[in-house]
């Protein structure tokens, strides 16, 4: 196990740049996931910790090791591919113990090895089969059994989860959480779905247009994005956002008005008057009532029933924005309904899309 | 199914069963006629053997007064040695052309496709000064180097196909796995090719055991003759031994059929299921 230092990374492609001045430092042990939407640059970044895709200029360490230069082999790493990648011609036994031929494991060692991960990944009744003949679940196993026979130094995850049913994700998701308990392993995950990133993330890296948007603990990204961006993307249905403007700023309160809310007072901090803002409110923290720090009044469109709770579309000055309403009590497609929010559950953000209202991580709430 | 379709698909049938026909007929003939007398070749050729007509002398008089067996062996070495060479250089080749950029790759892809475009015939002459020089006249590696050349070029176009279609993440896979190269391609990449391989070897060894033209003005003596060559020789200007070109002619079916059963099996398409997805 070790730790992973990356160091104004880029990536160029002809004129196209993929990966911009990517800066980040992963301790030793740390389960962290890449996340972001298709073509942010996540997997290339994590090709290039393999050393599968070469850099156009940056340095990467792992263990304290400068990488660079060194073949996939020979930088203690192993990947776990969103297609599997087993080889079809080979049984699992042979899968797990064909690379460790030419790195010099001795034969006695080599089956130590897969006994070992065949334990930890109930493959053992699985050994003598061929991919062809195991589930998408079993052959996602077999691929992370293939990268725990090397003992990496750190673990590479490319959108692993993707090809599997619903049901399966979420137990094969439980499964590797477990597995980095049991092997206190440094984890580099790629993934587009924030649930997994939010549940298996000590630390969750969101990539956009190949830069890194914020770093930081699921719930800090989640209480506290730094950007518009994470704001609106982690988050499901993701944050509803207000145009504003600072109307007045008085006594350390700043007195914000846009379309679709009613008034809002904020502590002023650096805010002047006349500042374009952005208000953004989840819609789990929007809640039915008359009176609260933020308010909008609007007609409900449609309704989405989930069960446990309903998605309320509420139509405000010619725009739309999402309420969670919790309980059997939905709101009805064309009641006329006030929603309400608390001061600690509203995002602002300024004209350059930064965060500028006060953090409020878990730990402050 | 409806009347319609029904109809449709019998006219389709009749169509395959007429063409089948047109293809096995002369074949079925020339093996029917080769274990008939010379008699009852003559006396009606489309009946097949009886116990009257039944005979073996074609094959007898073959096996006795030719050297059939001598141009069997330099078939079968010149036919099987120059598959092995073009199945190994052309996936080699084909591998190399589709996995690694290097400079003047694509220009060398072009080279090689020349080969498809341009029929090797055409330099007959300068082979034969070639061979000539190069001290290799009158001899089966003379053949053996002209039918590399000429299979090549098509096979390294069919495998850079097939070569393709193998997910990318296996060769990542294996390359963080630590497999040298040569080996990805030898046990990963070549056991996957399976199926194109035997495609590629049936396309390549037809027209090499077919072929009459290279033994023609390559090999002089009855030593280095091959099958289609020898069996020329009962095919006189004025007397046509029939029933040793019938019965030779039989012979020298036998083997392209027999490779074509044992590739056939190897045709199995799929083989990558399981590997991705």
């Amino acid at each position: 196990m070790a730790n992973l230092r990356i160091e104004h990374l880029n990536k160029r492609f002809g004129a196209v740049t993929v990966l911009n001045d990517v800066n980040l430092s992963i301790e030793n042990g740390e389960f962290v996931v890449l996340v972001g939407p298709s073509g942010c640059g996540k997997s290339t970044l994590l090709r290039m910790i393999a050393g599968l895709d070469g850099a156009s200029s940056g340095d990467i360490h792992i263990a304290g090791k400068f990488v660079n230069t060194l073949a996939p082999a020979e930088r203690g790493i192993a990947m776990v591919f969103q297609s599997y990648a087993l080889y079809p011609h080979m049984n699992v036994r042979k899968n797990m113990t064909f690379g460790l031929k030419f790195t010099g494991v001795p034969p006695a060692e080599r089956e130590r090895r897969v006994a070992e991960a065949a334990r930890m990944l109930r493959l053992e009744e699985l050994l003598d089969r061929y991919p062809r003949d195991l589930s998408g679940g079993q052959r996602q196993r077999v691929a992370i059994g293939r990268a725990i026979v090397r003992e990496p130094a750190v673990f590479l995850f490319d959108e692993p989860l993707s090809n599997l049913d619903a049901a399966l994700r979420v137990s094969t998701r439980v499964e590797i959480a477990k597995l980095h308990r049991t092997l206190k392993a440094t984890i580099v995950y790629v993934t587009h779905d924030q649930v997994e990133a939010m549940t298996l993330a000590d630390r969750i890296v969101v990539m956009n247009k190949g830069r890194i948007e914020q770093i930081g603990k699921p719930l800090d990204l989640y209480y506290a994005p730094a950007n518009l961006f994470v704001a609106g993307f982690i988050g499901s249905p993701a944050m509803n956002f207000f145009e504003a403007r600072v109307e007045s700023v008085e006594a350390g309160r700043a007195h914000v008005a846009g379309a679709g809310f009613r008034s809002l007072d904020l502590q002023a901090m650096s805010l002047k008057v006349g500042d374009a803002l952005t208000v953004g409110v989840r819609p789990e923290h929007l809640v039915r009532g008359t009176e609260g720090a933020f308010a909008a009044e609007g007609v409900v469109e449609l309704v989405e029933r989930l069960g446990e709770s309903s998605f309320a579309y509420v139509r405000t000055d010619d725009r739309l924005f999402v309420a969670e309403v919790r309980g059997r009590q939905t709101p009805a497609p064309g009641e006329r309904t006030t929603l309400i929010a608390a001061v600690r559950d509203v995002h602002v953000f300024d004209a350059s899309g930064r965060r500028v209202s006060a953090h409020t991580t878990e730990a402050t709430r | 199914m409806t009347v319609e379709q029904r109809a449709r698909s019998l006219g389709v049938h009749l169509v395959l069963i007429a063409y089948s026909a047109l293809a096995v007929g002369p074949i079925l003939i020339v093996v029917m006629n080769s274990f008939k007398a010379r008699n009852a070749i003559f006396g009606a050729p489309l009946a097949p053997p009886n116990a009257s007509t039944f005979s073996l002398i074609g094959y007898e008089k073959v096996l006795r007064t030719s050297n059939i067996l001598t141009y069997y062996s330099n078939s079968l070495v010149v036919t099987l040695v120059s598959v092995a060479l073009v199945l190994l250089f052309g996936a080699m080749a084909a591998w190399a052309l589709t996995e690694y950029r290097f400079r003047g790759s694509t220009a060398l892809a072009l080279f090689l496709s020349i080969g498809i475009m341009v029929p090797i015939r055409l330099g007959s002459v300068a082979i034969l000064n070639l061979m000539r020089s190069a001290g290799l006249n009158d001899t089966l590696t003379a053949l053996i180097l002209v039918y590399v050349a000429q299979g090549l070029p098509m096979s390294i176009f069919i495998l850079s196909e097939f070569i393709q279609q193998i997910p990318k993440d296996l060769r990542d896979a294996a390359r963080c796995d630590g497999v040298p190269e040569s080996r990805i391609f030898f046990e990963v990449v070549a056991p996957l090719l399976r199926p194109a391989i035997a495609t590629v070897a049936v396309f390549t060894i037809v027209p090499i055991w077919n072929d009459l033209w290279f033994p023609l003005i390559l090999t002089s003596s009855d030593a280095t003759h091959t099958v289609t060559l020898g069996v020329q020789q009962f095919l006189g200007q004025y007397i046509t031994d029939w029933n040793s070109v019938l019965a030779a002619l039989s012979m020298a079916i036998l083997p392209v059929v027999v490779i074509y059963v044992i590739l056939s099996r190897q045709l199995i398409s799929g083989l990558t299921s399981g590997a991705v997805k």
